[in-house]
């Protein structure tokens, strides 16, 4: 229908994978995201950073329609993945957010066994013929979350018994069995402690061979690390959106680099 | 001075004692509340502590055992000739107690004087009579003897409720007096008056549990008795409940116990996926205003008393099964019957069911959900995936808390189900619980200490147990559950 086709050497010239035009998103009467445009490569980090409120989270929430679980909650404009309008009528945003995964701030695993929490996406799309198969998906996703070691035995106890930092690399590995295009990741680190979240930082930056990976975070270093891309969210608005090193180094709008050097947010 | 007057009298002490207390440490203080160890009002407290507490704990004392003082004084007017054949010394000493209230009221209606009373040994005929007009009835004619001790009963009830009024009244001010002097501004008033507060939370919360050991412990009591009247072995695996008046009755449990298991299960059977369901469409699925009108209106449901619930079994439901289906599948052609008990105390119970579950549900995550659909499931698959499975323990809870409601059920199954006690599977026959023999056990003319009433005692008892443990199970699910998220 599409084409999904990605050349596997396009390293200097990549895909645009989510295309958003314009975006306002209302909460009621509270104006959150004033006409944002921005475009996410494929097989690329983008960071969204900026002071709390600044709407960073809400927009990301719209990039797999998380936000139509809150009744109040408006989108308008465009955003297009591969080209395809996500908000179209025709569009069912079950079968959106199978491809534009989601990692959330909080681990959230559910209360079943690891196995059956990574099983759980797999299953409800059919990604597994049989048995074995779900065990490999089982086993690759975990491998891919760097947690395989850790849980190999005791795949059939629950994974609410983890660590936080097992937790939300599981809820990864959760997020990657169901073979999303793009990953979202709202603060995956914030409850994590600096061990862990280096461990997933590392996970972020193997991720992005296969995925396009978006992550809000709070922590300007993080986003120094792992991301090519930054954009800096403020009040709202989009203030900034380009190279990370340039947005470190050298920001174009004053707002920014107040932000970067601690003088607002 | 009656009691009420007393303790009144005995609480605005107190309250004086308060305020002035409060003001006294004030002054002594200065006027610079910063000096003192507590905050005036614990001063105050204090001040009413003293002059409430020792008078109130002498005022019960008091009431407890003056009766018991003036029954051994007068019962030694009474002579042996006096206790009419047939009758005992606690038969007259009732009559003596009803002549003296008699007495007291005729005075208080202004039918008689005390003048007149004191001048009345020697007619005692009339007497009778004039008790009447005021409402008191008395058996038989009034003794002399029996008359004289009722006399001697006013004299001594009035001069002990005097000596009471005035001692506890000096206690009282003996004890506001005393804290009194004693507070001074480093005096620890708020570790007095917040000792003396625990003493009363402990009080109020051991009430509670006393109660349900006094309520075991007569239970307890009253089926040790019947065991020693009745084989136990009989009582509990006897195939046969068949009470006779004359004795030589069959008690055994086994068809009540099959009775209140089947009409509680049928009730389970019908309320459980109703209320169930309810709850996930209140929680999942209902908007806002919906859900708004739609939860207290299933919770009135549990409003409703289960008398009417009965009369809605016994007037409804009851005569459709029976014409609809028992009579036309040839099942039975009575209109009580397990199936009509049940199924109205299921309606009974499917508020219990939705509300609790749909609480269970509720608190289940946000996240839970937002992980669930972050992955692409549908709403349908969060449910019965996610969601469900975690609520599982509560609502299992919920299940059972609604079960031992079930059991412990008595109106509507006295209406609906019938009183046969028999050992049967055809739902449209007509059954009977535990609950419903309680009842007609106790509520009969039998003598009370033949085995035949005090089985219902031993039957309550197993209810209890049953339902206990019941509850007991749900506690430690729901608690369990609990400490998942927290």
């Amino acid at each position: 229908m599409y084409d999904t086709l990605t050349p596997e050497n396009a390293v200097e010239q990549k895909e645009i994978k989510i295309d958003a035009e314009n975006v306002q998103v209302f909460y009621g009467d509270t104006h959150a995201i004033k006409d944002v445009s921005v475009k996410i490569e494929d097989k690329t980090v983008t960071a969204f950073i900026g002071p709390s409120g600044c709407g960073k989270s809400t927009f990301l929430r719209c990039l797999n329609r998380m936000n139509d679980t809150i009744d109040i909650c408006r989108v308008e404009g465009k955003i297009l993945l591969d080209g395809e309008d996500i908000y179209d009528k025709q569009v069912d945003p079950v079968q959106l957010r199978a491809k534009v995964g989601m990692v959330f701030q909080k681990p959230n695993p559910f209360p079943k066994s690891i196995y059956d929490n990574i099983a759980y996406g797999p299953r409800i799309h059919g990604l597994a013929r049989n048995k074995a198969d779900l065990d490999e998906i089982v086993e690759k996703s975990l491998r891919r979350g760097a947690i395989w070691d850790e849980v190999k035995d005791r795949l059939d106890q629950p994974g609410t018994g983890l660590s936080g930092g097992q937790q939300q690399r599981l809820c990864i590995a959760r997020a990657v069995a169901t073979e999303p295009e793009v990953l979202l990741m709202d603060e995956p680190c914030s409850a994590l402690d600096p061990i862990a979240t280096a461990q997933v930082e590392e996970l972020i930056d193997e991720l992005r061979q296969d995925y396009s990976v978006v992550i809000v975070t709070h922590s300007m270093q993080q986003a120094a690390r792992v991301s090519q891309k930054t954009a800096f969210f403020h009040l709202g608005n989009l203030v900034e959106f380009g190279e990370t090193s340039q947005i470190f180094t050298n920001p174009v709008d004053p707002r920014t680099e107040s932000y970067i050097t601690g003088r607002i947010g | 001075m009656s009691a009420g007057l007393v303790i009144l009298v005995v609480f605005l002490i107190a309250s004086a004692g308060f305020y002035l207390g409060r003001s006294r440490i004030i002054r002594a203080a200065g006027g610079d509340i910063r000096k003192l160890h507590s905050r005036p009002n614990y001063y105050g407290l204090t001040v009413a502590l003293f002059g409430a507490v020792p008078a109130l704990l002498l005022t019960i004392f008091w009431l407890i055992l003056q009766p018991v003082y003036i029954e051994n004084q007068v019962s030694k007017q009474i002579e042996p000739g006096d206790i009419p054949e047939g009758g005992s010394l606690s038969l007259v000493m009732s009559d003596v107690r009803r002549i003296a209230d008699g007495l007291d009221v005729a005075v208080a209606d202004g039918v008689m004087t005390e003048d007149k009373i004191a001048t009345l040994d020697t007619d005692l005929t009339d007497l009778r009579a004039r008790l009447g007009e005021v409402g008191v009835a008395v058996a038989s004619d009034i003794k002399p003897n029996v008359f004289g001790a009722a006399t001697v009963y006013r004299e001594l009830a009035s001069g002990l409720r005097m000596a009471m009024a005035v001692v506890v009244i000096g206690v009282s001010l003996a004890g506001a007096a005393f804290a009194m002097l004693r507070i001074h501004p480093g005096y620890r008033a708020r570790n007095v008056s917040e000792r003396a507060i625990k003493a009363l939370l402990i009080l109020s919360s051991s009430v509670a549990i006393l109660t349900t050991i006094g309520i075991i412990s007569s239970l307890l009591f009253e089926t040790l008795h019947f065991f020693k009247l009745y084989q136990a072995r009989d009582f509990f695996f006897s195939m046969t409940w068949n009470p006779q008046f004359r004795g030589g009755s069959d008690l055994g449990i086994l068809p009540l116990l099959w009775g209140t298991l089947y009409v509680s299960f049928v009730a389970l059977v019908f309320a459980v996926p109703i209320g169930l369901l309810a709850a996930v469409y209140l929680s999942e699925y209902a908007s806002k205003p919906v859900r708004a009108f739609a939860k207290p209106a299933i919770e009135i449901l549990a409003g409703i008393p289960t008398i009417v619930y009965g009369l809605f079994a016994l007037i409804t439901v009851g005569p459709l099964l029976r014409d609809y289906f028992a009579q036309p599948l040839g099942l039975g052609n009575s209109s009580s019957s397990v199936l009509t008990a049940g199924v109205v105390m299921g309606i009974m119970l499917i508020p219990f069911v939705s509300s609790l579950s749909d609480d269970v549900i509720n608190a289940v995550p946000q996240t839970m959900r937002d992980g669930s659909y972050g992955l692409g499931a549908t709403k349908s698959e969060t449910i019965k995936q996610v969601i469900l499975p975690a609520a599982l323990p509560g609502i299992v809870g919920a299940v059972l808390l609604a079960a031992s409601r079930a059991i412990g059920e008595t109106m509507i199954v006295v209406m609906g189900a019938g009183a046969a006690a028999k050992l049967s599977l055809n739902p449209f026959e007509a059954m009977t619980t535990i609950t419903v023999k309680i009842v007609s056990q106790l509520t009969g003319d039998t003598e009370f200490a033949s085995p035949e009433t005090l089985v219902a005692f031993a039957l309550g008892l197993s209810l209890f147990v049953v339902t206990l443990g019941l509850n007991v199970l749900a506690l430690y699910i729901v608690r369990k559950y609990r400490e998942q998220y927290e």
